[in-house]
């Protein structure tokens, strides 16, 4: 056993977990970080395209240039952190006290702590999971094993390539394979709208002259010894492969872009519980899940699209394991479920208390204009132009009118009558 | 001959995204614009139709360090149309560690008035 025990123990050093862990200790917490992987940074590392930070540090700046930020306040406030540290295992011993084992080039090390900050990201959605047949062919990457290729070791995935999922990240690698010189023979849909932001629509695809192919979907991939071609075809809107309308797309190399899940199996084995939209941990409005004192941050809770919000989910996270340090555990005189009502496809937290105010971030179903978000429980409602899929509704509630709610605030999308 | 042309573009100014038309005269002299819900919009039409502008982004390969690249950026937006040439510039390039975060790494890219400047450090291995 290490000598001593940690307030918190930080789990995964990229964008989430670095924002923990530097807030933490600014906090005076005795914190430690561990990330698996042989630099902090997490994938922000090999996102070399701007916007990034422009609501945290109003600035527009690359994934890389964010990250650094926090990598070197990390440094320079002296977190103690290491580096090829894989969890293994976390024993919950009781309320405050969790043991962790943890795989280290130096064997198996074990570390006691009072709080855990999980932010272990998301896993990338393989292509064994959307129904592709065909050639199991080299030539086939997700999004994220050809950013690694392209943009930290410098080398081309191929040369004409077709990207399946038209979300932020399918978008930003078709600028990138356009940008280095390959063909991007175009960007498969199932939806019938874009995933992605509709200015990466207009400034990845559209400036590059790349087809979008939207309501389609890849349901083949051949080759005899690297891929050669797709086959795609059109889909109805209940998502079913319309007859007949099959037809073939030249490419060397298919890149999967199909989504983001949490990556949070560490925390399930434990007993976590689990929210089926988010397909990450329920949580209260200090983002501590169903285990006290397990708290989490950025995508291993809920797939964000801005890193911004990911910090700042990281850093709500070290203020609550602060909270939880100091009065061994959570208290609240009443916690109030946030409830999906119309057109909110999944929304975070599960669970506020009304003892301070909430930052909620939600998702619609679908695209709608000129409407209103409202609580009804609470009387708030707030006018927005346009909702989208894409991106994700951040609003603030305050303690107080938080406070007027019995037990349940739902949150609901509905048309803006008087406009 | 005085034909017009009609363009059509999508507004990224805010997440609205109107559907903007713009008809220019032969002379390229902006006849109408149409579709922006508000006057940001008309700038950027504006913009787009005469001088459209990006950031550029990509990895120059780097001698020494942790990783065989550094990532760079052209440090303002560049004409769409020297992207190609920007590209070109920075291909034929090796640098050696170490690089730090904001190093310009090419002054005045393809006579953009942008330079390269690095986005990711790359320090020198020990
Ligand atoms: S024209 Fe105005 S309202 Fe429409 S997308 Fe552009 S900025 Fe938004």
């Amino acid at each position: 056993m290490e000598r001593g025990s940690y307030d918190t123990i930080v789990i995964g050093g990229g964008p989430g977990g670095l924002a923990a862990a530097t807030k933490a200790k600014e906090l005076g917490m005795r914190v430690l970080l561990l990330e698996n992987r042989d630099m902090l940074g997490g994938i922000p590392l090999q996102c070399v395209h701007p916007g990034f930070g422009l609501h945290y540090f109003k600035e527009d700046l690359t994934g890389t240039e964010f990250i650094y930020r926090f990598i070197d306040k990390f440094e320079k406030l002296g977190v103690e952190g290491y580096t090829r540290a894989h969890l293994l295992e976390i024993e919950l011993v009781s309320d405050v006290e969790k043991r962790l084992r943890v795989a280290t080039p130096n064997g198996i090390k074990k570390f006691e702590t009072k709080s855990i900050i999980y932010t272990t990201g998301a896993r990338e959605r393989h292509i064994f999971e959307i129904g592709i047949t065909g050639n199991r062919v080299p030539g086939i990457f997700t999004a994220g094993e050809a950013q690694t290729m392209m943009d930290i070791y410098g080398i081309m995935p191929g040369k004409e390539i077709l990207i399946l999922g038209s979300g932020d990240v399918g978008l930003i690698m078709a600028r990138r394979f356009a940008l280095e010189g390959a063909i991007v023979k175009g960007v498969i849909e199932i939806m019938p709208f874009p995933g992605g932001l509709t200015r990466n629509v207009v400034q990845c695809l559209q400036d590059f002259g790349i087809p979008l192919y939207l309501s389609h979907a890849v349901t083949r991939i051949e080759g005899t010894k690297r891929v050669e071609r797709a086959i795609i075809c059109e889909v109805t809107e209940d998502l079913r492969i319309k007859e007949g309308t099959e037809r073939e797309i030249k490419c060397d190399t298919v890149v999967v872009a199909a989504g983001l899940v949490p990556y949070i199996k560490i925390l399930e084995k434990i007993g976590v519980t689990k929210d089926e939209a988010t397909k990450g941990p329920i949580v209260n409005d200090h983002l501590e899940t169903s285990i006290p004192g397990i708290f989490t941050a950025g995508n291993a809770l809920v797939i964000n699209d801005l890193v911004d919000f990911v910090v700042e989910q990281g850093e709500e996270a070290a203020l609550g394991a602060l909270e939880f340090v100091e009065k061994g555990g959570i208290p609240t005189k009443r916690w109030r479920r946030i409830v999906r009502g119309r057109n909110i496809r999944l929304v975070i937290p599960h669970y506020v208390s009304g003892e301070r105010d909430v930052m909620i971030y939600a998702r619609v179903s679908k695209p709608e204009e000129n409407v209103k978000v409202r609580f009804p429980e609470i009387g708030k409602e707030v006018k927005l132009q346009v909702v989208k899929p894409a991106e994700m509704i951040r609003l603030k509630l305050k303690k107080e009118e938080i406070g007027k709610a019995r037990d349940k605030i739902t949150m609901e999308v509905v048309k803006d009558e008087r406009d | 001959m005085n034909e017009i042309k009609t363009h059509r573009i999508t507004c990224i100014v805010c997440p609205l995204g109107c559907e903007i038309e713009i008809k220019t005269k032969n002379n390229g002299e902006i006849e109408s614009i149409s579709g922006n819900k508000c006057p940001r919009g008309k700038d950027y039409a504006i913009q787009e139709i005469t001088a459209p502008k990006r950031v550029v982004m990509s990895v120059i390969n780097v001698k020494g360090s942790v990783f065989p690249t550094v990532s760079v950026k052209t440090s303002k937006p560049v004409l769409k149309k020297l992207i190609p040439k920007v590209m070109e510039e920075i291909s034929h390039i090796e640098l050696e560690a170490p690089v730090a975060i904001g190093d310009v790494i090419v002054k005045n890219v393809a006579g953009s008035d942008a330079d390269i400047v690095a986005t990711r450090p790359a320090p020198r291995l020990k």
